[in-house]
C-alpha cells in the first residue's frame, strides 16, 4: 500500500494519524465525561445525554448571533462566554429534570431509561419547534478555524488542540472535584451507600441534585465544543449517545480512570483501523472488539472494589 | 419559522372561514360554481375524492424526527406550487384541497400513512417522501391501491413504476455528465470517493467509478464509506492527504456532512486549491455546513437557487415571501415544487383525474413554467432535464460554472453501469 510513497510523507502523515487519535480520544472523553459522571456515579442511565450536549451547541449558537449583531469587538473571544452559557443552561435544565423527573426512580433504573428515553424525544422536538428542523449553522472566530502548520508536511488542527485542551482542563477539574473536595467525598458516599449516606448527615437529596446537574453541564460544555467539528440540529445529539454510551460501558461503569481508558483504546483502535481499513469496517472491528472484551469482563476495564 | 407555520395556519383558517361563508351563496348558486369545469361523473370514474369545486391530494412528508431537515423544504414547495394552482384557477375547475400527513422519519409509518391518504381519504395524486427507503417502503402500497406518487428526490435509479413520476435525477443524469466536466476542465485523472454508507452513495459511486475507469481512463485512488452519523473524519482526511486526488468525490449525507466539511477546513485543505466534487450538498446542506466551511466546492444538480432566469426569479421570490426571507431553496425543493404542476399539466391532458389516465398520459408532459427551465416527462415517468455545476459562494449560494447544452435523457437502468 504505501510502496508509492516517500518515507518523508509517510513519516508526515503518521505524525498526523497520531494526532488525529488523540483528537479522537479528547472528544470521546469529553462526550462520555458527563455520563460517566451520571451513569457510574448515580447510576441513572441518561438516555437524553445527547440532547443535554446539544442544548450546549445551540447556546452557542445564540451566543455567535448576539456576538456578532451587539458586540462584533468582542467576536473573537465569545466562544468562552459560549461554554460558560452552555454549562449553566445544560446544568440548570439538568437540575430541573434530576428533581422534576429522576429524583422518584432512584429505587427503579432501568425506569431511568424509558423516562430519560421520553425527554430525549421532548427535547428534540422542542428544538425543533424553536430552533426550526434544519441545522443551524454555527460561525466560529477565525482564529479557531485552519490548522498550525508544524512542519512543512505536519498540519494540525486548531479546533482539535482546542477540544483536547478543553478535556484536560475539565478532566482534572471533575476529578479534584470527584476525588479531593468534601462534596466528591459525599457524591461517593451516596453512590456506595445511599441510606447510610443519609444517616450520617449527608443531604443526599442535594448531593443528587447537584451531581445531575455537573454531569448535565458537562455535556453541555461538550456539545459547545463539538459546533467546531460536527453539526448542529434537533437530532444531532443522537449522534454522539451509542459511542458514549459505549465507552462508559466499556470502561466500567463506576470509575473515571475507567472512562479515560476505555476512551484511549476505542480511539486509538478506531482512528488507525479508519487508516488501513474503510470506516464502516473499522467501526464493526472496534464493536466486536469491544464486544469480546467484555464478555470476558463483563464489568468493563476498570471496578471499584465494593462490598455489596 | 415558527411564526412561518403559525402564518400558514391562521391563513388556512382564514381560507376556512372564508369557504364556510361562501357556502350559503354556493348553494344558491349551484350550476355557477358546476359550470366551471367538466362534470365529475366523467373525470373521476374511479370514485377518488373529487367533487364538482374540489379535488383533493396528499402529502406525505416527515414533519418530526430526523428527516424533517431535509423534509421541510419539500413539503414547503408543494404547498407553494398549490396555492399558486388554486389562484389560477385550479384543476379542470376544481380547487385543490390538500390532506397533509406527518410520516415523522419511519419507514413503516410512511407506509402506513400513504394507505391512509389512497384508501380513506382516495386522494387524487400524493406528493410525498424523500429518502429512498421511504419511497421503497410506499411503492407497494401505491400499486396495490393504485395512487399517483410524486417523488421529488434525486436518486439511485434502477426503479420505474407506472405509480410514481420522478422529479429528481437519478444518478446517471446527475453525475456523468459532471464528471466529464471536471476531467475536462481540470484536467481531473485521480478521484477518491467518500460517502455514507447506505443505497445511494454507494450506487452512485458505482456508476461514478465505471465512468471514471472506462470512459474517462482515469483511476479511483480511494473509495471510503462511513456509517450514517459518523462525525469524525481525520484519518480519512489524513488518507486523502496522502493520496493527492485531483478530486475529491463526496456522497456524505445528513449530520455527518457538517462534521466532514468542518474538519475539512480544519485540517488545511483548502477547497479554492483541491478541487471537491459533491452530489449531496444543496443550498439547504449549506445552511447547516456553514457556507465559509464550504466555500470552493462544487456540487452538481439540476437545479441552484441563484439560476437566473425569470422562472426562477418568480419562484424564489414567491417561495420567500410565503415562507420567509431567511429560507433557502435547494434541489429537492425545487424537484418537489414540479410536482403538482406536472400532475395538473397532466390531469388535464387526460381530461380525467383517474389514475391509470393519469399514468399513460404522463409521458412527453412538457412544463415550460419549471424554475430550473423546460423540463419533460420521459415515458420511464423520469424527468428529462439539464445538469449543472455549481460553485459554493461563502454566503450559501451557489455561482453555477457549467450547465449541460441539451436536456439529459433519464436512463434508471444504465446498460454497463451496474
Amino acid at each position: 500500500m504505501f510502496g508509492e510513497y516517500s518515507l518523508g510523507d509517510l513519516g508526515a502523515i503518521f505524525a498526523m494519524q497520531g494526532f488525529a487519535g488523540l483528537i479522537l480520544f479528547s472528544v470521546y472523553v469529553l462526550m462520555a465525561l458527563g455520563l460517566a459522571i451520571i451513569f457510574g456515579q448515580m447510576g441513572v442511565i441518561n438516555m437524553a445525554h445527547g440532547e443535554f450536549m446539544i442544548l450546549g451547541a445551540y447556546m452557542t449558537y445564540l451566543c455567535s448571533g448576539f456576538f456578532q449583531a451587539h458586540l462584533p469587538a468582542l467576536f473573537p473571544a465569545y466562544f468562552f462566554v459560549a461554554m460558560a452559557l452552555a454549562f449553566v443552561a445544560a446544568g440548570a435544565l439538568g437540575m430541573l429534570v434530576e428533581w422534576g423527573l429522576i429524583r422518584h426512580l432512584y429505587k427503579r433504573p432501568l425506569d431511568t431509561l424509558l423516562a430519560t428515553w421520553g425527554l430525549s424525544l421532548i427535547l428534540q422536538q422542542a428544538y425543533r419547534s424553536i430552533f426550526g428542523a434544519r441545522e443551524v449553522g454555527v460561525e466560529l472566530p477565525s482564529w479557531m478555524m485552519g490548522s498550525v502548520q508544524a512542519t512543512d508536511a505536519i498540519e494540525i488542527p486548531i479546533n482539535g488542540l482546542f477540544v483536547m485542551a478543553v478535556t484536560v482542563l475539565i478532566t482534572l477539574v471533575v476529578a479534584g472535584l470527584l476525588f479531593a473536595s468534601r462534596y466528591g467525598k459525599q457524591v461517593r458516599a451516596v453512590m456506595q451507600n445511599r441510606v447510610m449516606a443519609g444517616a450520617v448527615g449527608i443531604d443526599t437529596g442535594r448531593v443528587d441534585c447537584l451531581t445531575f446537574g455537573l454531569g448535565c453541564g458537562i455535556a453541555g460544555i461538550a456539545g459547545s465544543a463539538f459546533t467546531m467539528i460536527g453539526s448542529t440540529g434537533p437530532t444531532s445529539g443522537q449522534l454522539y449517545i451509542v459511542d458514549t454510551f459505549l465507552i462508559v460501558v466499556f470502561g466500567g461503569a463506576a470509575s473515571l480512570m475507567g472512562t479515560i481508558a476505555s476512551a484511549f483504546s476505542i480511539s486509538q483502535t478506531q482512528s488507525t483501523l479508519e487508516f488501513f481499513l474503510s470506516g464502516s469496517t473499522a467501526k464493526v472491528i472496534t464493536l466486536l472488539a469491544v464486544v469480546g472484551i467484555l464478555m470476558l469482563r463483563p464489568q468493563g476495564l476498570f471496578t471499584l472494589k465494593v462490598r455489596r | 419559522m415558527a411564526e412561518n407555520e403559525g402564518g400558514l395556519e391562521s391563513a388556512l383558517r382564514r381560507r376556512l372561514l372564508m369557504g364556510l361563508a361562501a357556502v350559503p351563496a354556493a348553494s344558491l348558486l349551484p350550476r355557477l360554481a358546476q359550470a366551471a369545469g367538466p362534470p365529475t361523473a366523467s373525470v373521476n370514474t374511479t370514485g377518488l375524492a373529487v367533487t364538482d369545486t374540489e379535488v383533493t391530494v396528499g402529502i406525505l412528508h416527515s414533519v418530526t424526527g430526523t428527516m424533517a431537515i431535509s423534509e421541510t423544504g419539500a413539503q414547503q414547495a408543494e404547498k407553494l406550487a398549490i396555492e399558486e394552482i388554486n389562484a389560477a384557477g385550479g384543476v379542470l375547475g376544481r380547487k385543490i384541497k390538500v390532506i397533509q400527513e406527518d410520516s415523522a422519519s419511519d419507514w413503516p409509518t410512511f407506509a402506513e400513512k400513504a394507505k391512509k391518504l389512497l384508501v380513506n381519504d382516495k386522494c387524487a395524486a400524493v406528493m410525498g417522501c424523500w429518502t429512498s427507503a421511504s419511497r421503497k417502503a410506499v411503492l407497494p402500497v401505491f400499486e396495490q391501491y393504485n395512487g399517483m406518487l410524486y417523488y421529488p428526490t434525486f436518486y439511485e435509479g434502477l426503479e420505474e413504476s407506472k405509480n410514481v413520476i420522478y422529479t429528481g435525477q437519478e444518478a446517471t443524469q446527475q453525475i456523468l455528465a459532471s464528471l466529464d466536466w471536471v476531467a475536462k476542465e481540470k484536467d481531473a485523472k485521480t478521484f477518491f470517493f467518500i460517502g455514507s454508507d447506505y443505497i445511494w452513495p454507494r450506487t452512485s459511486n458505482k456508476i461514478a467509478r465505471k465512468h471514471v475507469e472506462n470512459v474517462l481512463k482515469g483511476k479511483v485512488v480511494g473509495e471510503e464509506y462511513f456509517p450514517l452519523g459518523h462525525t469524525q473524519f481525520n484519518s480519512v482526511i489524513n488518507k486523502i492527504k496522502l493520496t493527492k486526488p485531483n478530486v475529491i468525490f463526496t456522497d456524505v449525507v445528513g449530520g455527518s456532512n457538517v462534521a466532514f466539511y468542518k474538519q475539512l477546513k480544519a485540517a488545511g485543505i483548502d477547497l479554492s486549491k483541491q478541487v471537491l466534487m459533491t452530489i449531496s450538498v444543496t443550498e439547504d446542506e449549506i445552511d447547516g455546513i456553514g457556507g465559509e466551511n464550504i466555500a470552493g466546492a462544487y456540487a452538481c444538480m439540476k437545479y441552484f437557487q441563484s439560476l437566473k432566469n425569470p422562472n426562477n426569479e418568480k419562484f424564489v421570490a414567491a417561495f420567500k415571501k410565503m415562507w420567509g426571507d431567511k429560507t433557502v431553496i435547494g434541489d429537492v425543493t425545487q424537484a418537489a415544487y414540479l410536482g403538482p404542476y406536472l400532475w395538473k399539466l397532466t390531469v388535464e391532458k387526460a381530461g380525467s383525474f383517474d389514475v391509470d389516465k393519469v399514468a399513460a398520459a404522463s409521458g412527453g408532459i412538457e412544463f415550460k413554467g419549471a424554475p430550473e427551465g423546460y423540463v419533460r416527462i420521459h415515458p420511464n415517468h423520469h424527468l428529462w432535464s439539464k445538469t449543472r455545476v455549481g460553485r459554493a459562494l461563502p454566503n450559501g449560494q451557489f455561482e453555477v460554472v457549467y450547465e449541460s447544452a441539451d436536456l439529459i435523457e433519464p436512463n434508471p437502468f444504465p446498460k454497463g453501469y451496474q
